[in-house]
């Protein structure tokens, strides 16, 4: 399983790069959720988010599930790429298939970094 | 390659009925209208309306051939966990076609349609007996719907002695979705316990949540793992300590029937499903039907109206049977009655039964869930292993047999003639297989999907392929699906798709 070490991790499972602001899915969540067919994000560009709000909606074949921001602040972008190709989450999870950008005014004291998230998910299996 | 074909299964592909179309052909001439004709608005008018053109006969092959593909519970084996696809006996379908039962309207005169209000009346009062609640409404059209009525009368409840700051719901991360979803609907925040190993309500994280903003809990009572909760009575006092209402999603009662009663473990409020339990259609629409039960304290809150004995027995004369409003009503919840076909059809299934025969069913149910477990748990792993209740959860997962999943398991047992179990649900077991037999099967029949799962374990470990690409086109009309197609490029129209794009 690739889990990058320049990112911090929740326990439901997004990533968060702290430099650029952007949130994803793990490559752990999208594998549990298998081929992604639908996302919807929750939020549009210069909404205020806290941590825990909402973010985005994905849907898979086997089950939805919502994205919590990791970090709160202003929403930069959001990805627009997935309505037409939400399957890009499973190719590239922290790459093409990030879901949402943010300006990161603060950040929730939970986050994980590489080595306790890759214990966690080993603990999960 | 596989021994188990089906000889009966269907092998040619059934055109669209758009496909069978041809213009100017008709099933039915109607007469000359005998009044004078009246025409719409143009406003209402449209110049194109692109219905198939066909005779009668056509109709009926098309859709009689399209029921041949179809599997169920008449058909086959049907072990999809949490729905209780148990076999409806015929008798059923023999009542609710009675002319004094299929025949009225609900805006007759209730005296004379007190046979109906005779039936209604006395589910009920079985419906009360076998939770040990003290009023019920027949009005819900299924199980969600109930649930959706239960929290309203919950947060009316609250509202009513003044804790109108409550606007919390707990739900177990084992709970059905419908749960979180008709407390959402409810307009209440919804806040998810986790469950412990043993697969109970983790108490701690319970009683740290059990405080004055809770309207309540809703709880599956065998859960979704097929657990019965040891902590129930435990769990029922945190949150009736806190001011809470317990609320009980009864779509695990087939495993309850004259065991236990869920007003005596502690429960406030409850849905049945006619459809799972008390065997009436179940899928392709049923209708559905989900009465809920309530502690007399909730009764004034219950959807209006109610039947009941209007007049007392006097002199000879028989009770006269009517409707009442509740006093706090929440409302109509339905139009009329609910789904009156239903309750003739869980009528006749309870007085066929009798107490002690809803006993037999429930302890059927639970051994059969057991044997098929006892077979099976060596090869596959059940996370929350110990005695079962109607149904267990399954891992579809081997460490050695990396690439096959739960989906490719389901998909190979229809290779073998069986309906699928429920997969991915509920999500706290990966992989999840949820298997349910219900009592309506012998035991050849689950020792014959015992031994195919046993059989579709080792292909698992030999030959992968034979999963992934089933079902196979021999032994059901399409084989694989594409899931994410299906999904994803959704077109629902009444045209032909090469037509599609012109429209």
């Amino acid at each position: 399983m690739n889990i990058p070490s320049n990112l911090k991790y929740t326990k439901s499972d997004e990533w968060v790069d702290l430099e650029s602001g952007k949130i994803g899915l793990t490559d752990y969540a999208q594998d549990q959720l298998s081929d992604i067919v639908f996302v919807e994000a929750l939020v549009d560009a210069d909404d205020d988010i806290d941590v825990g709000d909402g973010i985005s909606e994905v849907e898979s074949v086997k089950a939805s599930a919502e994205v919590y921001a990791p970090v709160g602040g202003k929403v930069v972008a959001t990805n627009e790429d997935l309505a037409d190709t939400p399957e890009i989450i499973n190719s590239d999870p922290y790459g093409a298939g990030w879901l949402v950008q943010i300006e990161v005014s603060s950040q929730s004291d939970e986050l994980m970094d590489a080595a306790a998230y890759e214990k966690y998910c080993a603990d999960r299996d | 390659m596989t021994e188990f074909k089906l000889d009966a299964a269907p092998k040619t592909v059934e055109p669209t009925i758009y496909e069978l179309s041809s213009p100017g052909r008709i099933g039915v001439d109607f007469p000359a209208p005998d009044v004078p004709r009246t025409n719409l608005p143009d406003s209402l008018l449209r110049a194109e309306l692109p219905l198939p053109e066909l005779s009668e006969v056509d109709v009926i092959r098309h859709f009689v051939k399209l029921s041949t593909f179809n599997y169920s519970v008449d058909s086959g084996y049907y072990p999809l966990g949490s729905c209780t696809m148990k076999y409806n006996p015929k008798i059923n379908e023999d009542t609710a076609r009675l002319s004094g039962f299929a025949n009225i309207h609900p805006m007759q005169p209730i005296e004379t349609t007190q046979g109906a209000l005779l039936l209604m009346y006395q589910l009920q009062e079985w419906l009360k007996e076998i939770s040990g609640f003290d009023a019920l409404t027949l009005q819900p059209a299924a199980g969600a719907h109930g649930e959706f009525v239960g929290v309203l009368m919950m947060r009316s409840y609250q509202e009513d002695r003044g804790e109108t700051k409550r606007n919390k719901m707990l739900i177990p991360d084992s709970a059905h979705g419908t749960n979180p979803a008709t407390s959402a609907m409810s307009g209440l925040k919804v806040v998810q316990i986790p469950s412990d190993e043993r697969g109970n309500v983790d108490l701690d994280a319970l009683r740290a949540e059990a405080d004055d903003t809770l309207v309540g809990m809703m709880l599956t009572n065998p859960n979704t793992l097929g657990l019965f909760d040891e902590n129930v009575e435990e769990i029922c006092k945190i949150v009736h300590d806190a001011g809470g209402l317990m609320y009980g999603d009864g779509a695990n009662m087939n495993a309850m029937l004259g065991i236990t009663k869920m007003a005596d473990l502690g429960f406030d409020v409850m849905h049945y499903n006619l459809h799972k339990t008390f065997s009436t259609p179940h899928g392709g629409g049923g209708p559905g039907s989900g009465p809920v039960g309530v502690t007399a304290e909730l009764a004034p809150f219950l959807p209006a109206p109610i039947v009941d004995i209007v007049e007392e027995e006097a002199d000879g004369i028989p009770p006269l049977y009517g409707f009442v409003d509740p006093s706090k009503t929440i409302g109509r919840v339905k139009a009329f009655h609910g789904h009156f076909g239903m309750f003739v059809r869980a009528f006749t299934y309870i007085a066929m039964h009798g107490p002690d025969g809803l006993r037999d069913i429930s302890e059927h149910a639970v051994l059969n869930a057991n044997y098929i477990l006892a077979r099976l748990r060596d090869t596959y792993h059940v996370p929350y292993d110990r005695i079962c209740m109607h149904e267990f959860v399954a891992e579809g997962r081997w460490k050695d047999a990396p690439d096959v999943h739960a989906l490719d398991i389901a998909k190979r047992l229809m290779d073998y003639g069986f309906h699928p179990p429920t997969n991915y649900f509920p999500l706290i077991v990966h992989e999840a297989l949820m298997i349910e037999p219900t009592e309506t099967e012998n035991k050849d029949t689950l020792d014959s999907f015992i031994d195919a799962m046993i059989s579709i374990a080792k292909e698992a470990h030999d030959e992968p392929d034979l999963l992934h690409d089933a079902p196979h086109p021999e032994n059901t009309p399409f084989g694989r699906l594409d899931e994410v197609k299906a999904a994803k490029d959704l077109i629902l129209c009444c045209w032909l798709p090469e037509d599609y794009e012109n429209q």
